[in-house]
Formats: structure tokens, C-alpha cells, sequence
């Protein structure tokens, strides 16, 4: 089966936010705040428990000839974003419930009907999407609309797409298209033009791909996502010595401690002894042989 | 020259609150009551110490399990947690430990006397030493789960974080058997160990910063797990080898435990902070 995808092309994005109010209306996402943060025309700022698509306003230097701008101008660039349904996902790895799922469509699904609340998907996620609602207490994110998808729909924000900003497809088909779409920029002078898929990284590629202008970064796309589990490996093996010196530590603290008794009988060890004498007789519990 | 969109961070901060770093401070000495109370058994050096340390890890568990249920979003579906065993997910693996540990620390409580059936018998002679295998696992886990994460200054000690919080849980541990009355020369000489741990563990985290350090310089974080390491590290390092009172090695043991609880509560405001700030490449 075809693995689903989104290719989000921000040299297409007019910053409608008709991605954003589809998601919200289709899913029944509740308000999240209604606030001003004076960032350009943003005041989502970012994608949280109750916004799974964000358009970002990205404000940069003028470019003369690029954009159709006059070079007095800012650049403005809009991002739609979205959970980047990763190839090795971090929620899905820490999830303990087993409430996050790959689903047949290869996106990453939280089962709200599982999800407990426990929160360590919000710190396992290098893309800081996945968030916890306070009024509700379960995580939650993109859904990838899997129910719309499994009636054979795009999307709602897909859908909604007034440019063909957001395409939504299978993976490898998209990659394709990506690719094309930067030959293509890129012949027509837009040369700063970059696929955001970090499948270098442990991340191993999203199936929410980018198509930005500049810096991933100035997008708050970072630049070396790391999948958390690859820290694993060297913290087993630091607890693995913890736990021997723990056990080794106490053995011979125990058998040193009693060698010296039995040589000195010191002071301290009479002293121990009656204390303990007094914490047998205080507690008047049965001494067990 | 970073770029970041209007320094909007770029990580969703940790949501746990208080429940949580007390659980890895109450986890932390259950599990270090165990290894001390199986060990002092099997040495058949103090019984009463073996006993007490046994009921210290048997009354830890069901606290730590009712803090790890309080902080849940939906504390009602803590049995999920047993849904699944994920190996690959260190709440997964603690959640189990956690179970398994209470199990058997409080089949560590059953009479081991003759007159007990055979069976009886089996469980309680197996359950300690299982209970301090255990409790290894409570020990060290905590520090792989907020290592293995996606918050820069807890992944970056990631390889710390497992001899740190276990040091803290022995130290901790041993403290309380102190305060419950016992001053045997073999739990003194365990706490040294875990103080002396913590000074090392405290000088390297202090002495070797790593590019998103901050937190553990900075601010109520910063001054948090400073002053917790000072107080489960040098404090009671210095007291109990000092050769001095019982009183002295009580207040050396009330300093541990002050320091192993104000060190966690530390470690997850550090958290917050460091997933606020400004992301660096």
C-alpha cells in the first residue's frame, strides 16, 4: 500500500491559513487562545495540542527580482507546518501505552482512546509538535486524517489549499515531485530554494516534506533532528555500571564492615549493634531467621 | 549567525510537575533499600537493618506508584501502562520495573520462618535478592528515561544521569536506614560511597560544560541542582568520614536526602528551561 504524504511548498504559500482553519473545523480542534503576538500576521507562533497546522510568516531580507518584490520590500515567506510523521518517530518510540501507532498508511497516529497522559512523548519529540492539553490531559497532534484517508480523502488541509501549496500523495511520488520542483526553482533564478527531509539524521526522512527558501532554521525547522532513542544505547550502559556499583559497592561495604568487627569489636560496632537492638525492640516486629 | 523564527523555542517543554522528580527521589531510595536490605541477608551481618531496609523498599513502591498516577493526564488509565512492553521505551521498561519491584519487595516481607509452607517459604527466600535486582532498575532507569530525550540538557548527560540518580537513590537509601535508628559501620560506609559518587559525579557535571549547560548553572534550576549536589555530595562525604557522632551522621543523612530530592526537582526544571531556550545548531 502507498505510504501517505505531504510535500509543503513554501514558494506556493499566500499565508491564507485556510490549512489551518480546515484542520481545525474537520477535527473539531478546540480554540487554543486569542491572542496578538505582534510576529508579523502569526498568533499561532507555533503547532501545539490545539493547532496541528501552522502557518509560519517568515520575514526576510528584500530580494531584488525574486518573488516579484522591488527590493524596498521584506521577503515574505509562509510555511505551512505540520508533524513531519517521521520515518523513525520519537513519540511513537516513547510511548509507553502503545497508544501512538504506525498505521497502514505509514503516518504516526495517537489512539486517543489509550493515551493515558503521561507525557513523555512531549520530550521525545525533536520537532517540539506533540504536545499535552491541560483541559484534557491526553497528548495530542496531526492525525494525518486518518479517517478522512480511509474514505478515500485528501486532508482537510490538503484539501483546503486554495495554491496547491499542501500536496498530499504517496512518499516516493512526492519525493519526485520535490525534486523536480527545485530543478525547476532553481532554473528560474531561485536558487536559495532547499528540500527540508533530514534523512541523514537518525530521524531517517519525514513524510512531511518542506520546500523553504534559506535557512530551515529561520522556519523552525531544525537542522540535526535526532530521533531520542539513539541516546539509549549509552545511558543502558552507564546504568548497567551504576547498577554494579551498586550492588558491588554494598557487598563490600557489608563483608569490610564485618571483617573489621570481628578483629576490633570497635566502639562503633557495639554501638550499631545496640542501636539496632533498639530498633528491634522499638518496632516489636518478629525477627525473621 | 543562527537563525530562529522570532526565538519561538523549538521543543515542547517537559509537562511533568512535582509528582514526578519526588517519584525518581522516592523510587531512587526504595530501590536502594532493597539492594541493602538483600545484601545485609545475604551477609547475615544485621538482621534488623535487613528488615527495615526490606520494609523501607516495600512502603517506597506503592508511593512512587501513586505519584507516577497523579501526574498522568488521565490518572484513571495508569493500567495502561501495562498494556504493552516496549523495550525500546524507558517508561515502558520503568513502569514494568516499577511493577515487578513492588511485587517482589513485598514478598520480601513474608516470614521466612520454619513453621512457614513451602511455597511461602520459595517467595520470601527469592523475593529479596529479585527485589535488589529490582531495584537496580529503580535505581539507574530514571536516568536513561529524561537522558533518552529530545531536551538538550538532558541528552547531553545522558551517560551521567544513570550513576548520578543511582548514587542519589544508595545515599538516599542509606540515610533513611540511618534516621530509622541504625548506625551499623557497613551503611555508613555505603554512604560514603554514594556521597563520594555524588562529589565525583558533581565535579564532572560542574567542571566539563556542554554547549547547553545553562540550566544547570542558571537561574532557580541552576542554584537547585547545585545546592542538591553540594548537599548529597560533599556534605555528607565530609560528616560521616570525619569519624564523628551518631548525631552527626543524622544530620549528614538529612542533608542526602534534602540534596537527592532538591538535585531531581532540579533536573526537570533544568528541562523546562532548556527546552525555552533559544535552539542552537
Amino acid at each position: 500500500m502507498a505510504i501517505s504524504a505531504f510535500l509543503t511548498d513554501t514558494t506556493l504559500c499566500i499565508g491564507c491559513k485556510a490549512c489551518e482553519v480546515a484542520c481545525k473545523e474537520y477535527n473539531g480542534v478546540p480554540a487554543d487562545g486569542f491572542t496578538w503576538t505582534g510576529r508579523s500576521y502569526d498568533n499561532t507562533l507555533q503547532l501545539g495540542h490545539s493547532t496541528w497546522r501552522h502557518v509560519a510568516f517568515v520575514e526576510m531580507e528584500p530580494r531584488i527580482g525574486v518573488g516579484g518584490n522591488s527590493g524596498e520590500h521584506t521577503t515574505w515567506q509562509f510555511l505551512s507546518d505540520v508533524c513531519k510523521h517521521c520515518e523513525h518517530a520519537g513519540c511513537l518510540e516513547a510511548c509507553p501505552t502503545g497508544s501512538i501507532v504506525r498505521t497502514e498508511l505509514g503516518t504516526v497516529y495517537v489512539q486517543p482512546d489509550v493515551c493515558n497522559g503521561c507525557g513523555y512523548c512531549v520530550v521525545g519529540c525533536p520537532f517540539g509538535v506533540i504536545d499535552r492539553r491541560p483541559e484534557d490531559g491526553r497528548a495530542f497532534k496531526c492525525t494525518f486524517c486518518y479517517d478522512r484517508q480511509r474514505n478515500g480523502d485528501a486532508p482537510a488541509c490538503a484539501k483546503a489549499c486554495p495554491t496547491q501549496s499542501i500536496l498530499f500523495g504517496d512518499l516516493d511520488d512526492l519525493r519526485a515531485r520535490a525534486d523536480a520542483r527545485i530543478h525547476d526553482l532553481h532554473a528560474r533564478g531561485v536558487n536559495d530554494a532547499v528540500i527540508y527531509d533530514p534523512r541523514e539524521t537518525s530521524v531517517g526522512g519525514i513524510h512531511a516534506m518542506f520546500i523553504v527558501r534559506g535557512d530551515p532554521e529561520a522556519y523552525n525547522l531544525p537542522a540535526k533532528p535526532e530521533v531520542p532513542t539513539v541516546y539509549q544505547r549509552s545511558g543502558w550502559r552507564s546504568a548497567a555500571v551504576a547498577a554494579f556499583l551498586a550492588i558491588a559497592g554494598t557487598a563490600l561495604a557489608f563483608v569490610s564492615a564485618r571483617a573489621s568487627d570481628g578483629e576490633s569489636a570497635s566502639m562503633e560496632a557495639r554501638r550499631g549493634e545496640a542501636h539496632a537492638n533498639g530498633a528491634r525492640r522499638r518496632s516489636g516486629a518478629r525477627e525473621s531467621v | 549567525m543562527t537563525t530562529t523564527y522570532y526565538d519561538v523555542p523549538l521543543l515542547k517543554p517537559p509537562v511533568w510537575t512535582w509528582e514526578v522528580p519526588t517519584y525518581f527521589f522516592v523510587g531512587g531510595a526504595a530501590g536502594g533499600a532493597a539492594v541493602i536490605g538483600a545484601i545485609a541477608q545475604i551477609t547475615g551481618t544485621n538482621g534488623s537493618l535487613a528488615r527495615d531496609a526490606r520494609w523501607l523498599a516495600a512502603a517506597g513502591a506503592p508511593i512512587s506508584a501513586a505519584l507516577l498516577t497523579a501526574d498522568l493526564g488521565r490518572p484513571e488509565r495508569f493500567i495502561n501502562m501495562l498494556r504493552v512492553f516496549k523495550p525500546q521505551s524507558p517508561m515502558s521498561i520503568g513502569s514494568w520495573t516499577l511493577t515487578a519491584f513492588s511485587a517482589a519487595s513485598a514478598a520480601a516481607l513474608l516470614p521466612r520462618s520454619a513453621e512457614a509452607s513451602l511455597p511461602i517459604f520459595a517467595i520470601a527466600t527469592t523475593a529479596a535478592p529479585v527485589s535488589a535486582l529490582l531495584g537496580c532498575g529503580m535505581l539507574t532507569y530514571t536516568g536513561v528515561l529524561i537522558g533518552a530525550t529530545a531536551i538538550p540538557v538532558w541528552n547531553e548527560r545522558v551517560k551521567e544521569l544513570p550513576i548520578h540518580f543511582a548514587a542519589g537513590g544508595m545515599g538516599s537509601a542509606a540515610a533513611a536506614l540511618t534516621l530509622l535508628g541504625h548506625d551499623d559501620a557497613a551503611l555508613n560506609r555505603i554512604a560514603i560511597g554514594a556521597a563520594a559518587t555524588e562529589t565525583l559525579m558533581g565535579a564532572i557535571l560542574e567542571f566539563t560544560p556542554t554547549p547547553a549547560s545553562a540550566p544547570l548553572r542558571e537561574g532557580l534550576s541552576g542554584l537547585m541542582v547545585r545546592t542538591g549536589r553540594v548537599l548529597s555530595g560533599p556534605v555528607p562525604l565530609v560528616m560521616r568520614t570525619v569519624n564523628g557522632s551518631r548525631r552527626t551522621r543524622q544530620i549528614a543523612s538529612v542533608a542526602s536526602l534534602a540534596g537527592s530530592l532538591l538535585t531531581r526537582l532540579g533536573w526537570i526544571l533544568a528541562g523546562r528551561a532548556s527546552a525555552k531556550q533559544k535552539p542552537s545548531s
